[in-house]
């Protein structure tokens, strides 16, 4: 009788563990739809056509978001421009030429510990790499900052890929005599394409949302400005001004911005995801 | 030859350096000087942080890490890291405690229960909180989070510890009101959600290395998938599961907007867990750009010295046991 009776609290234990591991992922998925739900519900109310048209109003009048998002997305391209080609290079030796020596292993360890490290740490250091120096805050710091935090994105899914090119087809490039930058560019970057634009794609989702290396780098501006050598708007750090702020009509243009940020950056990722998983099949 | 026979595509059996074609040496040399370039940006972002704090390090020397004053306004201003570090470990530490649980619940539903067909839906919906900026959970904890904790579950904290008919000692100061909404524990609770999704992807890449035979075997002895999950998977990816809470930690730590809008900004180590507090990160983030004065702009640069240490440690510390891992499943 008492072998039946721990049986059955062993099951019983059992299935409330399980229960609570269901309650888990049913939780986790609740709060996803939560947050995606409030914001379309806040976003979508102030969403028209002078948010794309418009400059960042003064408190109490109508506006858009239009400065902001420029800024946003030349910084974004520019800190991609500067920073996955760099990044793709240094993935390269990791995966081809220096594969095994000890500095790569090093370099994918300390690559490792930066894809994670406090943005707002690459804020600071280029604050005082640059902002010091040039004595102002400019479009371009806030661009090099975000250029950083692209690094070790690319750099590991670059390495990832270029892993997954089987080393038959180095073998074979080698036995017909291709030299091996010929067989890297010709052969290993064709082979990986897809997956190292995932990498650029997924950095781009990642700096897009940026807002603490921006704070002290680009800072902020209420104009429309195309200097890069001066302070810069971005639409994250628009949404930390506005939504912190008294004004009901500037709290509302954040919801917006956070809105449209959202949608940007998870259909970016989603994307992202969809050409290697094709790519896998 | 025919031993190195592998090494022909690596190009290491050609005899002399100086015989590479000129393409493979321009190449190798921008490849190199690119992986050196990631050394160099950790190393610049340590030089230039411990430049950039000096003059707050010279100044208040070992009691910047002890005193828990923090007054730019003082004539000469006074600054100490104590409250800021206080509050990151603290919002760290519950947002792990509230995070850890749930996480490896999401990767055991996932490895173990889910049908294969529902499990990467699933694990792509979790892993796309970990796509929303930090900005957004700010936004949403703030506006959202916060009144329903203000209006609900503090009040009810603080009533369940503290009333008329009882105290419970102890727990009465650590859940004191009033319920501001906002506070160190609201931060925490942000903080959980948002590293929620690096601890059921990390642990759900570990978990599916267990081989099948042993948790099969385990089955065959009459084991309880609970009893599978606990004497089995956990034992056998211990340092995996260790490395994705530090990975996580690694993350609590450093986050900043999402903790600055609901912390409460006070320079203060408060006993009760509801009150505000502040963080390292968020102190920069509010601070830095209307602080006045070089020693102000020092102090403020030292905590992100004192966070860069701490992270990297934990992160150092994660990515070992990752890799400890790694090997074991090789």
């Amino acid at each position: 009788m008492a072998g039946t009776a721990l049986a059955l609290r062993r099951r019983a234990r059992s299935k409330v563990m399980m229960g609570l591991s269901i309650a888990s992922a049913v939780l986790g998925l609740v709060i996803l739809a939560i947050i995606l739900g409030t914001l379309l519900y806040k976003g979508v109310a102030g969403l028209n056509g002078a948010v794309f048209t418009e400059m960042t109003p003064p408190p109490g009048s109508q506006g858009g978001l239009l400065n902001a998002i420029f800024g946003s997305v030349v910084m974004t391209a520019i800190g991609i421009v500067i920073g996955a080609p760099i990044s793709i290079l240094a993935g390269t030796y990791l995966a081809e030429y220096g594969r095994y020596r000890r500095l790569a292993h090093v370099v994918r360890f300390i690559n490792d510990i930066l894809l994670s490290a406090p943005s707002i740490v690459i804020g600071l250091f280029i604050y005082e790499l640059l902002v010091t120096t040039m004595g102002h805050f400019s479009g371009i710091a806030g661009a090099l900052a975000l250029s950083i935090l692209v690094i070790p994105i690319v750099v590991r899914t670059t390495e990832d890929m270029l892993r997954l090119v089987p080393d038959t087809l180095r073998e074979a490039a080698a036995s017909v005599g291709t030299q091996r930058w010929r067989m890297i560019v010709s052969i290993a970057y064709r082979a990986a394409r897809t997956g190292i634009t995932t990498g650029v794609l997924l950095a781009v989702a990642r700096i897009s949302g940026e807002t603490a290396p921006l704070l002290f780098t680009a800072l902020n501006n209420q104009f429309w400005s195309t200097d890069l050598n001066a302070p810069l708007a971005s639409l994250p750090v628009i949404i930390f001004q506005f939504a912190l702020s008294p004004y009901e009509d500037w709290q509302q243009l954040a919801w917006t911005g956070a809105l449209l940020i959202t949608l940007s950056v998870l259909t970016l990722s989603i994307f992202a995801r969809m050409l290697t998983a094709k790519k896998a099949k | 030859m025919s031993l190195s026979g592998t090494l022909t595509a690596t190009g290491e059996t050609r005899p002399r350096a100086s015989a590479k074609p000129v393409g493979d040496r321009v190449l190798h040399a921008l490849t190199f000087a690119s992986a050196v370039l990631v050394l160099i940006v950790l190393g610049g972002v340590f030089i230039s942080l411990i430049q950039g704090s000096w003059l707050a390090l010279s100044t208040f020397g070992p009691s910047f890490l002890s005193s828990e004053t923090w007054n730019p306004a003082s004539d000469p201003p006074v600054f100490g890291a104590a409250a800021p570090i206080y509050g990151t470990l603290l919002t760290s530490v519950i947002a792990l405690l509230i995070a850890v649980p749930i996480g490896l619940g999401i990767s055991i539903f996932l490895t173990e229960l889910c049908p294969a067909w529902l499990a990467r839906p699933i694990a792509i919906a979790i892993e796309l909180l970990a796509g929303i900026p930090s900005i957004i959970y700010g936004i949403w904890g703030l506006f959202v989070l916060a009144p329903i904790l203000q209006r609900s579950f503090q009040p009810a904290v603080i009533w369940l510890f503290h009333n008329k008919y009882w105290d419970v000692p102890g727990l009465d100061k650590l859940f004191a009101g009033p319920p501001y909404g906002i506070g160190v524990f609201t931060a925490a609770l942000i903080l959980a959600i948002m590293i929620l999704p690096f601890i059921s992807s990390v642990t759900r890449d570990v978990f599916e290395t267990v081989p099948p035979v042993l948790k099969e075997a385990a089955f065959g002895l009459g084991c309880t998938t609970w009893e599978v999950i606990r004497r089995v998977v956990i034992p056998h990816t211990r340092a995996g599961v260790i490395g994705a809470v530090m990975l996580a930690l690694g993350r609590a730590l450093g986050e900043t907007m999402a903790v600055t809008f609901v912390i409460g900004n006070a320079h203060k180590i408060a006993a009760s867990i509801l009150a505000p507090g502040t963080t390292i990160s968020a102190t920069i983030a509010n601070e830095f750009t209307e602080a006045t004065g070089d020693l102000y702009t020092s102090s403020l640069i030292a905590l992100g010295l004192i966070l860069f240490i701490v992270t990297f440690i934990v992160l150092a510390a994660a990515r070992w046991m990752l890799h400890r891992m790694e090997r074991q499943g090789r």
